[in-house]
């Protein structure tokens, strides 16, 4: 029996301890948001935050995360409302076919709310786990970077965001 | 301040972001059981005997051979030579030859460890020289599965009169679609004996057509419907029709529900891939540059049966020439088989192996003239009026020289040539620095008459609660079909996009618009969806007078409008423009209806120490006629260019013995975030009138450019011309090695 925190309320596994915790979250909890795409831990599909921390949920056995905190996909927004990540991500066209996008929107959850910053270098570093074959990855660096920018105006905090801005404007070429 | 880009938000994309869309593996699945597959393990081989072990409890589980089918074996497609079991013998390896359902899923694969195949192995052939040597006959009679020829003037003659000939041979390998779902179906028998299968896939009435010939059943009895779907890219045009074929095999077997999901390595090994190439070209030019005569050669590996291979080598053939005037061409393409699995559609479809070669072929040419391959390019490039080899006058739309002149100043082309120049003779520097640049052509929609002989239709469906359906069999899966449809439609009728929806792709809702392929979505099916509005819109203002402005008085128009009817329906169908003639025989003709330009420049480093490739910027411009939606565009652009960005730097499958020997994301490497870099899209707008708005095909076109133009920026900041796909640090290395006149750099 395994016991673990998702999406902030307590869930109690039965199965097998070494259960891979995106089969407990797909099939035990039928939270189908989280995707399964290489089962090796390469595509970042499965991607999920254990303690706020972006994790391939395919690599990990479930006893791993007993008594931790889990968070997915649907943790995010609400069902009429989408999370600013989200909202930005789809303004910006950062999600095509949509089975890399949970994951992706995962990890970028985190580094927005862990404080990363707005260049588009420290972001694509920050997603490079995770594979998407359909958008070529800018108009995520640009949904991710925007989102940052956002937060950063609201903590007040000018300085380093409006230099930021100016270099994501000149490597994506946005102001033309 | 940034500028807003108009267009339709994504209808679906609030669902894909929160994490409920249901992909096929998402869907509801009571009382159901796994399916799964066991593969041949031998290249070419008679098939002696299958033995089940005694020992396993076989009656927990469902199996399924070739016996069971109650129609034809066969996954009909073009030509009907590819069994959907093997049975007798197997062509390739990891043919599926046995089927297996269980309840649990890590059970049916523990069941296929207990199934054995006894062969008597066969000589195979495994390249396509030998498949063309044909010593040894694996598909009579002389493993040719496909030749085309294109003859345009006097080719002998006019290299025989040319200032230079220039000779080069070219090479591209497997490209695997690693679309980030793998492939999977579900199926199951209804009371009333309907099959229906729902799962991944680009285009139903294909997986249709397949199942009525397998199991023997009326169209009527056979549904299909796509469940959304994680990336195609041309690898979910033909498969699904076998893993829904299996699916349904089992599913009747056990008289219940199946899913086949295939892993990841499944996926890879199995499945369909980019088919590889050989292309040789001879031409002949002036003192000056200007082009002669093209003598080009292709050759592209089928693998063990033909899917869509003979189209592949028709589209490969007609973009051979690349987009250039030239008044004597030849080209001779041949399509051979080998005994490995079989090749079918990506993105691009043929033309990205020959457009390597023509575009890469003009930085031998220049070498060779001294003169910059910039301006060689300018002498050549298409221009409205000019005339293809196959005799198609370009009557409009040519925007060719627009989108090559646009990356050049974008992309600071020259500018950074001459940078580079200085940059690479001093050995202070850590890396080489190089910029190529490449022009690239895209025939939209179906080679030659085969809009014609599709006949595609669409409907649109104004309901009682006065909603606008659009029903297409054009699929959603990922490039923003829905979005682009639904923008057209509305923008058609002068209705808020609100009250427009898009049927999903169900056979039993839907008419046949023809498959998600070709670039021809938007420019084929969405003219029929701007024609059908014009008729909507014409039927509701004879009736109203004016079109209604809001909701309220849209439900009471409606009603009046369908009377009984639960909503008033409206039918195109395509009918083939009376000017574009095309003639299949001779290779003479309109080969499509229309063509889409893009140019990328590539700007790169490579490490001096490692060799490794470093791209810093890719500039790409595209001509799509008009863009419906700039950020739809932007985003096909982006993708395309990145998996072009793969193919000619990363994605090296490895084949032994027939079978790709890296079937996993771990080995096998596509760009990540890290990988790609900043993409900058331009459009140019060159309007087709018979494109809806005046838009023209976009989906291929960007997968066609960067690669020629990756191997120029290698060959201008290395000296190194690189002719054979991927470009790998060892293979530079290799480069270095052989060429002792580079030793010293």
């Amino acid at each position: 029996m395994t016991r673990l925190t998702v999406n902030g309320r307590v869930r109690v596994f039965r199965g097998h301890p070494f259960t891979r915790l995106v089969d407990v979250l797909r099939e035990g909890f039928g939270l189908t948001g989280t995707k399964e795409g290489c089962g090796e831990g390469e595509c970042g599909a499965c991607t999920v935050l254990v303690d706020g921390q972006p994790v391939m949920s395919c690599l990990v056995p479930v006893c791993q995360v007993e008594g931790r905190r889990v968070e997915t996909i649907e943790s995010l927004g609400g069902l009429e409302r989408l999370d600013p990540l989200q909202k930005a991500l789809l303004e910006e066209g950062g999600a095509q076919c949509g089975i890399c996008t949970p994951g992706m929107v995962m990890t970028a959850h985190a580094w927005v709310r862990r404080g990363g910053s707005s260049r588009p270098a420290a972001i694509r570093e920050a997603l490079a786990g995770n594979l998407c074959r359909c958008t070529g990855y800018q108009h995520i660096v640009d949904a991710v970077a925007r989102v940052v920018r956002e937060r950063d105006r609201r903590r007040g905090d000018a300085k380093r965001p409006s230099r930021a801005t100016s270099r994501t404007a000149r490597r994506t070429g946005r102001h033309r | 301040m940034k500028k807003k880009r108009s267009g339709v938000l994504r209808p679906e994309g609030p669902d894909k972001l929160r994490g409920l869309a249901r992909y096929v593996d998402d869907l509801p699945f009571p009382g159901g059981l796994h399916g799964a597959t066991l593969r041949s393990t031998v290249p070419r081989g008679r098939i002696r005997a299958i033995r089940f072990d005694p020992d396993f409890p076989w009656d927990e589980c469902v199996t399924a051979t070739a016996a069971d089918i109650p129609g034809q074996n066969c996954v009909a497609l073009i030509e009907e030579d590819q069994p959907l079991l093997a049975d007798g013998e197997v062509r390739h390896a990891m043919e599926p030859i046995v089927l297996v359902a269980h309840a649990e899923r890590h059970r049916v694969y523990e069941a296929l460890g207990h199934i054995h195949v006894e062969y008597e192995p066969l000589e195979p052939v495994l390249s396509m020289e030998d498949a063309l040597e044909a010593k040894v006959p694996v598909r009579a009679p002389d493993n040719v599965i496909k030749r085309i020829s294109i003859d345009k003037g006097d080719v002998d003659g006019a290299l025989a009169g040319a200032d230079v000939v220039v000779e080069g041979e070219y090479r591209v390998p497997h490209q695997e679609q690693a679309y980030i779902e793998n492939q999977g179906m579900t199926a199951r028998f209804e009371e009333d004996g309907t099959l229906l299968v729902e799962g991944s896939l680009q285009c139903p009435y294909y997986v249709q057509k397949a199942l009525v010939r397998a199991f023997a059943l009326p169209k009527e009895k056979v549904r299909v419907v796509q469940a959304t779907t994680g990336g195609g890219f041309g690898g979910k045009e033909e498969y699904p029709s076998m893993v829904a074929g299996h699916a349904a095999l089992l599913a009747r077997k056990a008289g219940r529900p199946v899913k086949i999901v295939y892993d990841r390595t499944e996926d890879m090994v199995a499945t369909t891939k980019r088919h590889p190439a050989r292309v040789r070209h001879r031409t002949g030019l002036t003192r000056e540059g200007k082009l002669v005569a093209q003598d080009i050669d292709v050759l592209m590996d089928g693998g063990a049966y033909a899917t869509l291979s003979p189209v592949v080598l028709s589209r490969g053939a007609l973009h051979a020439t690349g987009p250039y005037e030239c008044p004597n061409v030849r080209v001779r393409a041949c399509m051979v088989a080998t005994n490995t699995p079989p090749n079918g559609a990506f993105r691009g479809f043929g033309a990205p192996q020959t457009l390597f070669a023509a575009e890469l072929h003009w930085e031998r040419i220049a070498g060779a003239l001294k003169k910059d391959a910039l301006r060689l390019r300018r002498l050549n490039l298409v221009r409205e009026g000019s005339e293809t080899a196959t005799g198609q006058v370009l009557h409009e739309s040519v925007g060719a020289r627009d989108v090559l002149e646009a990356v050049v100043r974008r992309g600071r082309y020259s500018e950074k040539k001459r940078e580079y120049a200085r940059w690479n003779r001093s050995r202070r520097h850590p890396s080489w620095r190089g910029i190529g640049v490449s022009v690239c052509h895209h025939g939209a929609g179906f080679t030659g008459s085969g809009e014609a002989f599709l006949a595609s239709r669409v409907a649109l469906a104004l309901t009682r609660k006065g909603e606008i359906r659009v029903l297409t069999s054009s699929t959603e899966i990922g490039q923003g079909t829905i979005a682009a449809f639904t923008g057209l439609a509305a923008r058609t009728l002068g209705v808020p996009e609100e009250w427009v929806t898009i049927e999903r792709a169900d056979t039993g809702l839907v008419p046949d618009s023809g498959p998600t392929v070709a670039s021809r979505t938007c420019m084929i099916v969405g003219g029929l969806v701007e024609r059908a509005a014009q008729r909507l819109r014409e039927r509701i203002l004879e009736s109203t007078g004016r079109m209604p402005s809001t909701r309220a008085e849209m439900v009471r128009e409606a009603r009046r409008l369908c009377g009984r009817e639960p909503a008033l329906r409206v039918e195109e169908q395509y009918t083939h423009p009376p000017e574009i003639r095309w003639d299949e025989e001779t290779y003479r003709g309109d080969a499509y209806p229309v063509y889409g330009y893009g140019a990328t420049v590539v700007d790169l480093e490579v490490d001096r120490t490692t060799f490794e490739v470093r791209v810093r910027r890719l500039t790409t411009a595209v001509d799509v006629g008009r863009a419906l939606s700039p950020r739809l565009v932007e985003g096909q652009v982006m993708g395309g260019v990145t998996q072009a960005l793969g193919y000619a730097l990363l994605e090296n499958a490895d084949y032994h013995d027939g079978v790709m020997q890296n079937p996993q994301l771990t080995n096998y490497l596509i760009p990540t975030a890290l990988d790609t870099p900043p993409l900058d899209v331009m459009i140019v707008q060159r309007p087709y009138s018979r494109g809806p708005l005046g838009a023209k095909g976009v989906g291929e076109l960007p997968m066609d450019i960067p690669a020629p133009a990756v191997a120029a920026a290698v060959h201008d900041a290395t000296g190194l011309l690189l002719t054979e796909l991927p470009i790998l640090p060892e293979r530079i290395l290799e480069a270095f090695s052989s060429d002792p006149a580079h030793r010293q750099r």
